[in-house]
């Protein structure tokens, strides 16, 4: 399967060329920059592991790439995702968001249902990578 | 002043019928107060009815007037109460006129919604010295919006909630509205959502009928929507509509779905004001996603010359405290001109709004960072329309595709993926600062090079448009320099 | 710019090239800023045709390899090395050997920590924002402290180093600092003397000149000097020049600002009604109050 976060899931993955594009677009729009990385790629796991701050008064989108290319060379197996960070007034929040890594075989996850009473269902996802430790889950 | 006894108290209260203008209903040297709220209406007297007249009796009518002279009135502060019209402007080349009306603050209970209509729309709207009567436009000012709860979570706070950004939210209403069971019902939901989009919706008029009752439904949309979020890594939802006939029914239905894990959950303007600020209070507290589905509105949003503009309505719906309202397409097959969704849209959004006679803006509206609404377009849109519809709508809205999803060749999944992919591919060109606009058919049939689910879409739906003149026009039009 | 050719007999319009470059508007501007300083500014105009001519070559294939183009710059202070670094920042940037043409400043602070692992971070940091500008090093010198051999300046030194060498299309570095300071300090880091390709000599300001910037800044500032207190200036100057600390167009802005501090309390004090020009004109005694006229120093460096 293919997990399909972020802002550009449903599109062939993005030459260099195209994620500075993007890279760009948030430094136009004054937007730091932060790499993100992971092994547990849970909807709901928020918290992806920082590759270093947030970028801040960067102008040129070669020096994210040169960052990029370091968390590759350290993680190329993980989820790696850049995010723009708009801190504008009433916002203050993420504005654009795009896994850039992906690990070459992604199992998924499984739906666990615990069935309760009055037909009710408890629902659990749970990645298939995440049974083993973090660390050893796409070898 | 009470208790006066010059001449010109005399005639203001001597008994029998006086006019509106004359009892103090309008004041062409009035300065509205920052506190004050401020209308904007357009009116159109009947024959032989003195605009200004016309215009003091909508003042007065809307508050503390009757049709007659009262002494009672000599017991209050009778001057602070009455509503004040202060200006009074023809439409060119019409029988119509917009009257603007200044009402004190203290004319209102603090957040109520109730409250605020009935004094503003309660009666006046029937008043035999006019032809019709319209609310354009309504400034609210901040003293009194922080008197409301506002969005239950808002904008920004429903992306966090959702972990999707930078891209228009997509949905989809499952289709035919009526007569599926239960079960086939969830079919269509995980469809759609394992396909691409991220919510599928209850249509307005599905709430717990004989073919499917709403506890079946419920069950069988969670399942859907929970394996849909397993095969994908996303999170999903699927709007449940808790309308229902009474409150404690909505409240129960709105436990169980919160209880069953959705994220959201949906009600129709049909319920009322009243029950609309009870859910938003519920949805904050349970800290589930309100959407509101416009039920009704075009009774009285749609004439231009009779009832209340959506853009009031917008308003009233943000202070009420809904997360989701559905606003308009601009392209689709609902009413909308560009110009007034565009005003819609902004004043459901944006923190401070300007004046904007174009959109249809009679006033500045200050939110005072009170959230934004998420907009909904609904009705009659395709992947085909997607340049148009992010260049009009922008990136803070849910687009929602029904049709245009259950109906592809290919099935509900690749229909969702089609428009997914369309959109995904349109932000890609935007923010690589192509002119989206112009070459947006170019950008799609590219993307559809590799994309056969969005080659079909595109091909299936290439020529619907639905072309017609709007009833609903702001006065002022850009003219083209 | 010229279109690509082949041909060895192909035209070549050089004054197209020029003026579509953009540089002469830069270097006008140059003028308009800096006064004098002429040796410096033909070395800019030189090494601008130098890389002009180079663009016009590698367009009709004649060279493959990029030039060098990391400079250093030395002087005094206040002879107007980071003034001249702009310029060139978005001279290299209008020829396009870089992408933004923005210059980022760093001091030995910015790039050196005080902890182990703390340098690294911050010189790579400072290198990523200059990314695509000019990265201007400031008194470079101090990053090198011979007589502390654990100093973490030496880590730093060895990162610019890489970066000057491998990431030539993505940054430019400029050294700057006093003369006889960088002299020694390229002495014992050839590694960074080899990467230099120019290297800028700034002048002190002659006394004219010094009178001129001075001139210049108070029109600037919307005052005047009358011919007393014109002559006064330059009299404070001859004496300022041999004090320690000069700083030369930096003393100058300094010592104006202290002269209108001097002609609003003499305005005040006298109070009355004066013709509005008097608000603009600066007296002889409001620049003869000044403690260099006693044989005292300047009070720029004590506080």
């Amino acid at each position: 399967m293919r997990i399909t976060q972020g802002t550009f899931s449903y599109l062939p993955d993005f030459t260099d060329e195209e994620i500075k594009a993007q890279i760009q677009y948030c430094l136009n729009n004054d937007w730091p920059i932060s790499i993100e990385y992971t092994d547990d790629p849970h909807p709901r796991n928020v918290y992806w592991e920082m590759f270093g701050m947030p970028m801040f008064d960067i102008r040129d989108p070669a020096a994210i790439m040169q960052t990029l290319a370091e968390c590759k060379a350290t993680f190329p197996n993980h989820y790696i995702r850049i995010s723009g960070f708009d801190r504008s007034l009433g916002r203050a929040t993420t504005a654009l968001q795009f896994i850039v890594n992906r690990p070459a075989n992604e199992p998924g996850f499984h739906l666990e249902r615990q069935e309760v009473s009055d037909r009710q269902i408890r629902y659990t996802i749970r990645s298939y990578a995440s049974e083993k430790p973090s660390g050893q889950r796409y070898e | 002043m009470a208790g006066s006894s010059n001449g010109a108290s005399k005639s203001r209260w001597a008994s029998g019928v006086a006019p509106y203008a004359e009892m103090g209903y309008y004041d062409a040297d009035y300065q509205p107060k920052d506190t004050d709220i401020l209308c904007a209406f357009r009116i159109v007297p009947q024959e032989g009815v003195d605009p200004v007249e016309a215009a003091a009796a909508v003042a007065g009518e809307s508050s503390t007037a009757t049709w007659t002279v009262v002494w009672t009135d000599r017991l209050t502060a009778h001057e602070h109460y009455q509503a004040k019209a202060y200006r009074v402007d023809p439409v060119p080349g019409t029988d119509q006129y917009i009257a603007y009306i200044a009402y004190d603050l203290d004319l209102f209970e603090e957040g109520s919604i109730a409250n605020l209509t009935s004094s503003i729309i309660g009666n006046v709207f029937g008043f035999k010295a006019l032809k019709s009567l319209r609310l354009e436009d309504m400034r609210i000012p901040p003293i009194y919006t922080k008197t409301f709860q506002g969005p239950a979570h808002g904008i920004v706070m429903e992306r966090e909630y959702l972990n999707k950004y930078g891209r228009p939210l997509l949905g989809a209403t499952t289709k035919p509205k009526l007569g599926l069971s239960a079960r086939n019902y969830g079919r269509v939901v995980y469809e759609a959502l394992r396909g691409g989009l991220d919510f599928v919706k209850d249509d307005e008029n599905i709430n717990s009928q004989p073919f499917m009752r709403w506890r079946d439904r419920f069950l069988f949309c969670m399942d859907a929507v929970n394996k849909a979020s397993a095969a994908t890594g996303e999170i999903k939802g699927h709007y449940l509509n808790v309308t229902a006939g009474t409150m404690e029914e909505m409240y129960e239905r709105a436990e169980f779905a919160k209880e069953l894990g959705s994220v959201i959950i949906m009600i129709d303007l049909t319920i009322g004001y009243t029950a609309i600020q009870s859910m938003a209070k519920w949805a904050r507290k349970n800290g589930v996603i309100l959407h509101l589905h416009r039920a009704g509105h075009s009774t009285y949003t749609r004439q231009k010359t009779h009832g209340v503009s959506f853009r009031v309505i917008s308003k009233w719906m943000r202070m009420a405290g809904v997360d989701h309202i559905h606003a308009g397409t601009i392209v689709g097959k609902l009413e909308g001109d560009p110009n007034s969704v565009q005003g819609f849209y902004a004043t459901l959004r944006e923190n401070k709004v300007a004046p904007n006679p174009v959109q249809g803006l009679y006033f500045e509206q200050d939110w005072a960072s009170m959230p934004g609404v998420m907009p909904v377009a609904s009705g009659g849109i395709h992947a085909g329309q997607i340049h148009q519809l992010l260049h009009y709508l922008g990136e803070d809205v849910v687009m929602q595709f029904g049709g245009g999803t259950i109906g592809h060749p290919d099935g509900i999944a690749e229909g969702a993926a089609a428009n997914r992919v369309a959109i995904e591919a349109m932000i890609q060109a935007r923010n690589e600062g192509r002119d989206y606009l112009n070459e947006g058919p170019e950008i799609l049939e590219r993307a559809a090079r590799w994309s056969p689910a969005l080659a079909k879409a595109l091909e299936i739906w290439k020529d619907i448009t639905f072309d017609f003149a709007s009833t609903d026009t702001p006065d002022v039009v850009v003219t083209p320099s | 710019m010229a279109e690509t050719g082949n041909e060895p007999n192909e035209q070549v319009n050089l004054d197209q090239a020029w003026s579509d470059s953009q540089i002469q508007t830069l270097l006008d501007k140059l003028d308009e800023e800096l006064v004098g300083l002429v040796p410096v500014k033909t070395r800019i105009r030189e090494i601008a045709a130098m890389l002009l001519v180079a663009r016009l070559r590698e367009q009709h294939h004649m060279a493959t390899e990029r030039p060098t183009l990391h400079m250093s710059f030395t002087g005094r202070p206040g002879t107007g090395k980071t003034t001249v670094a702009m310029r060139m920042a978005k001279i290299l940037h209008s020829l396009g050997y870089v992408r933004k043409g923005h210059l980022v400043v760093a001091s030995r602070d910015d790039l050196v920590g005080q902890y182990v692992g703390h340098t690294a971070p911050k010189t790579k940091e400072m290198l990523k924002k200059a990314m695509g500008g000019v990265l201007f090093i400031d008194e470079a010198y101090y990053l090198y402290r011979p007589e502390n051999e654990r100093d973490y300046g030496q880590e730093a030194i060895e990162m610019l180093l890489m970066a000057m060498e491998n990431q030539r299309d993505d940054i430019v570095v400029i050294l700057a600092g006093y003369k006889d300071r960088m002299d020694t300090f390229f002495q014992s880091n050839p590694g960074f003397h080899s990467r230099i390709a120019h290297h800028v000599d700034f002048p002190d300001y002659s006394l004219d000149e010094l009178v001129q910037i001075a001139d210049l800044m108070v029109r600037q500032q919307m005052y005047s000097f009358d011919a007393d207190s014109r002559a006064a200036f330059r009299e404070y100057l001859e004496l300022r020049v041999q004090q320690p600390h000069f700083a030369n167009a930096r003393s100058v802005r300094n010592a104006i600002d202290r002269m209108k501090l001097r002609q609003a309390n003499r305005l005040v004090r006298a109070g009355g009604s004066i013709v509005a020009s008097e608000l603009a004109r600066i007296d002889a005694e409001d620049v003869r109050a000044s403690r260099v006229f006693r044989g005292g120093t300047s009070a720029e460096h004590n506080g």
